[in-house]
C-alpha cells in the first residue's frame, strides 16, 4: 500500500516537472500545427472584426503545385542543395573530426575554428558575405583542369559548379556536426584497435570496420540535425517564398500555410528517406 | 590518438635510405614527417577555408574607397581607414541596437535555459504514465520547422497583444517551445540521468522533498549543462532572424535585423544628393557585418573552451 502511493507520489511529481512543457507544447506546438494544417484549406482574409476564413478544399495545394510557378522551382531547388550538401557536410566533417583526433599540437586552436561559423552564421550576415562573393573559391574556375571539367555540359559539372560557388557555405554548416562526431570517436576504445592491429588490419580496414561501425549511430543523428538546420534556416528560398506570400494581400495565411505544410511535409519524406537507407545499409554492413 | 599504432612498418635492413624512411614515413604508419606534414596541411588548408571571409571582412572594413578601386591593393589596406566603422556605427545605431539585441536574447535564453531544466529533470528522474511518447513528442518538436507554426502562433499572439514585445520570444521560452528546445531538453535529461541515485536516495531519507532535491543537489553537478544550454540559446536567440523579424515588426530590433536592412538605413541617412562621398561601398557594408557579428566574437573568445567542450560533453553525442 505506502510502495503504491510512493509511485503515485512520484509519477505526480515527475508530471508536475514536466507540465511547462506539455502545456507549452499543447499551447504553442500542437494547436498551431493543426491550426495551421485548418488554415491550408482556407482562403483568409482579416478583416477588423478578426480573421474570416472560408473553405476552398485543396485549392492552396493546387496553386501552389500549379500557379505558383516560383514555388515548385524553389522547392526543387531546395531539394537538389539538400541531396548535395548534406552528404558533404557530414563526409567533411567526418574528415575534420578524424584529423582532429590524432595526436596533433594546436588541436584546441583548430577546434575553435572549426566551431567559430555555428556562432556567427545568422542570415543577414551570410547574405552580406553571399552578395560579395566571399562564399566562393575565387579564382579557382580559372584553372584549366576546372575549366575543361565545366565546359561539358553534364550533370556532374553543374554539380561541381554548385560545389565551388557553395563550398564555405556548405563547411559553415559543419560545426557541431564535427563536436559530434570527435565526441564520438574519442569514446571508442582504443583496446578495439590494438585488436585489430594485432589481427592484421590496416589503417585503411581499421577505419571501415572499426571506427565508421563504432560512431555510425552519429552519422544518424547528424544527418537528421544537418537536414532541420539546412532546412529552417532563415536564407533558405523556400522560407523566404513563404514569409513573402504570409503578408501578401492575394494569398495571405491560408496560402503561405498551405506551403509551409507542403514544405514541412518535404522534409519529413526527406529525413524518412535519409535514416532509412542509413540504417538498411547499416544493418547489411555491421550485423 | 585512437588510431596511433595501427599499422606496423619494420624498418628492413639498415642504412641511410631506411632511416631516411622511418624519419618520412615514421614507425607506425601514422607519424612519420610526409604523414604529419600532410595532416597539418589539411588542417591549415581548411582551417583557411573557414577563416577566409572573416579575413576579408575586415580587410575590406578597414579600406578607403581608394583602396577599394586600387587594384594593387589586395588584402592589406594603405592606411588604416576608421570611417567605415564611423559611417557603419552610425547607420547600425550600434549601442542601443546592442542593448536591444542584449535585452531579446539573454532573457529568453536564461527563461529557457531553466525551464528546460525543470523538464530535462522531470523527464529523467520519474516515471510516469506516457513517458516514451511524451519524450518521443519533445523530440519530434525539434524537426517541425517553425514556419508552419509562425502564422498560427502569430495570430494568437496578435489576439493576446504580445506582438513587438519581448514576450512573444519568452512566452514560448517559458513553456519549452523556445528555438531547439528540445536539444536542451535532451542535453539536460542526459546530465540528470547520470546522477547516481543513492545520492538521491539519501537526501529522501534526510528528509528533503523533490523539489529540494533538485535546487540543491541536482542543479548544482549540472552546471556544466546549464552553461552550455545558456550559451547555444543565447547564440541561437542572437542570430534568429526570421522569428524576430516577424513577432517584433518594427518595435524591436537586433543588430542582425538592422544588418538585413543596412543598404536601405543608409540611403536614408546619407540621401545621394551629396556627390560620391555619400554612396555606400563594400567598404561601409563589411564594416557594418563586422559589427554586427563582433558582440559574438568576443563571447566566443571568453567562453569559447566551454563551448567546444560542452558538445562533447553534454550527451549530445551520448546516446
Amino acid at each position: 500500500m505506502k510502495q503504491l502511493s510512493m509511485r503515485s507520489k512520484n509519477s505526480l511529481t515527475g508530471l508536475l516537472f514536466i507540465s511547462p512543457w506539455i502545456l507549452g507544447f499543447l499551447l504553442f506546438t500542437a494547436y498551431p500545427l493543426f491550426y495551421s494544417l485548418y488554415l491550408s484549406f482556407q482562403k483568409v482574409r482579416i478583416t477588423t472584426e478578426g480573421i474570416q476564413t472560408t473553405f476552398v478544399k485543396f485549392d492552396n495545394f493546387k496553386d501552389a503545385f500549379t500557379v505558383d510557378a516560383l514555388f515548385t522551382q524553389k522547392l526543387l531547388t531546395f531539394v537538389q542543395e539538400l541531396v548535395l550538401s548534406v552528404p558533404i557536410i557530414i563526409v567533411f566533417s567526418l574528415i575534420i573530426a578524424i584529423l582532429l583526433n590524432q595526436p596533433i599540437r594546436f588541436r584546441n586552436f583548430f577546434r575553435m575554428i572549426f566551431f567559430l561559423p555555428v556562432i556567427i552564421a545568422s542570415g543577414p550576415v551570410i547574405n552580406e558575405l553571399i552578395s560579395q562573393g566571399v562564399t566562393s573559391i575565387p579564382s579557382i574556375k580559372d584553372y584549366a583542369v576546372f575549366e575543361t571539367m565545366l565546359s561539358a555540359d553534364s550533370l556532374f559539372s553543374s554539380v561541381l559548379l554548385y560545389l565551388m560557388d557553395n563550398l564555405i557555405i556548405i563547411l559553415w554548416f559543419s560545426g557541431v556536426q564535427f563536436l559530434i562526431f570527435l565526441a564520438a570517436l574519442q569514446k571508442i576504445d582504443t583496446q578495439v584497435y590494438e585488436a585489430a592491429k594485432i589481427d592484421g588490419a590496416s589503417n585503411w580496414e581499421c577505419f571501415w570496420k572499426v571506427t565508421l561501425p563504432s560512431i555510425f549511430p552519429m552519422i544518424v543523428v547528424n544527418t537528421v540535425y544537418t537536414i532541420v538546420t539546412f532546412s529552417i534556416f532563415s536564407l533558405n528560398p523556400v522560407i523566404e517564398h513563404i514569409q513573402t506570400n504570409m503578408f501578401q494581400i492575394n494569398t495571405g495565411f491560408g496560402y503561405a500555410s498551405a506551403l509551409s505544410w507542403i514544405y514541412f511535409l518535404l522534409i519529413a519524406v526527406a529525413l524518412g528517406i535519409s535514416v532509412a537507407l542509413l540504417t538498411v545499409r547499416g544493418r547489411k554492413n555491421y550485423a | 590518438m585512437a588510431s596511433e599504432s595501427l599499422t606496423n612498418r619494420k624498418p628492413k635492413g639498415t642504412g641511410i635510405v631506411t632511416r631516411l624512411k622511418k624519419l618520412a614515413f615514421g614507425m607506425k604508419g601514422n607519424d612519420g614527417l610526409l604523414y604529419k606534414l600532410f595532416i597539418y596541411g589539411l588542417l591549415i588548408g581548411i582551417g583557411f577555408v573557414y577563416l577566409f571571409p572573416l579575413l576579408y571582412m575586415i580587410s575590406y572594413s578597414l579600406k578607403s574607397l581608394d583602396d577599394i578601386l586600387n587594384p594593387l591593393v589586395n588584402w592589406i589596406p594603405t592606411q588604416l581607414y576608421l570611417e567605415n566603422y564611423q559611417a557603419a556605427y552610425a547607420v547600425l545605431k550600434f549601442l542601443p541596437t546592442l542593448l536591444e539585441s542584449l535585452y531579446v536574447t539573454a532573457i529568453p535564453a536564461i527563461v529557457q535555459t531553466a525551464v528546460c531544466a525543470v523538464v530535462g529533470y522531470g523527464f529523467a528522474r520519474f516515471a510516469f504514465p506516457f513517458k516514451r511518447t511524451m519524450f518521443v513528442l519533445v523530440l519530434a518538436t525539434f524537426i517541425i520547422p517553425p514556419q508552419v507554426t509562425v502564422i498560427p502562433r502569430y495570430v494568437f499572439f496578435n489576439e493576446i497583444g504580445i506582438l513587438g514585445s519581448i514576450q512573444a520570444f519568452l512566452f514560448p521560452a517559458l513553456l519549452g517551445q523556445g528555438i531547439n528546445s528540445a536539444i536542451f531538453i535532451l542535453i539536460f535529461y542526459q546530465f540528470f540521468k547520470m546522477m547516481p541515485k543513492a545520492l538521491e536516495e539519501a537526501a529522501q531519507l534526510d528528509g528533503a522533498g523533490y523539489l529540494r532535491i533538485f535546487l540543491t543537489l541536482a542543479l548544482p553537478m549540472a552546471a556544466p549543462a546549464i552553461i552550455i544550454s545558456f550559451l547555444f540559446s543565447f547564440v541561437w536567440y542572437w542570430n534568429e532572424t526570421y522569428l524576430a523579424a516577424i513577432y517584433f515588426g518594427n518595435s524591436l530590433t537586433t543588430l542582425p535585423l538592422e544588418l538585413q536592412k543596412f543598404v536601405a538605413t543608409y540611403q536614408q541617412m546619407y540621401p545621394q544628393s551629396g556627390g560620391e562621398a555619400s554612396e555606400i561601398n563594400e567598404g561601409i557594408n563589411m564594416a557594418g557585418t563586422v559589427m554586427t557579428i563582433l558582440p559574438m566574437l568576443v563571447v566566443y573568445a571568453i567562453t569559447q573552451r566551454w563551448f567546444v567542450e560542452g558538445v562533447d560533453r553534454s550527451g549530445i553525442a551520448g546516446e
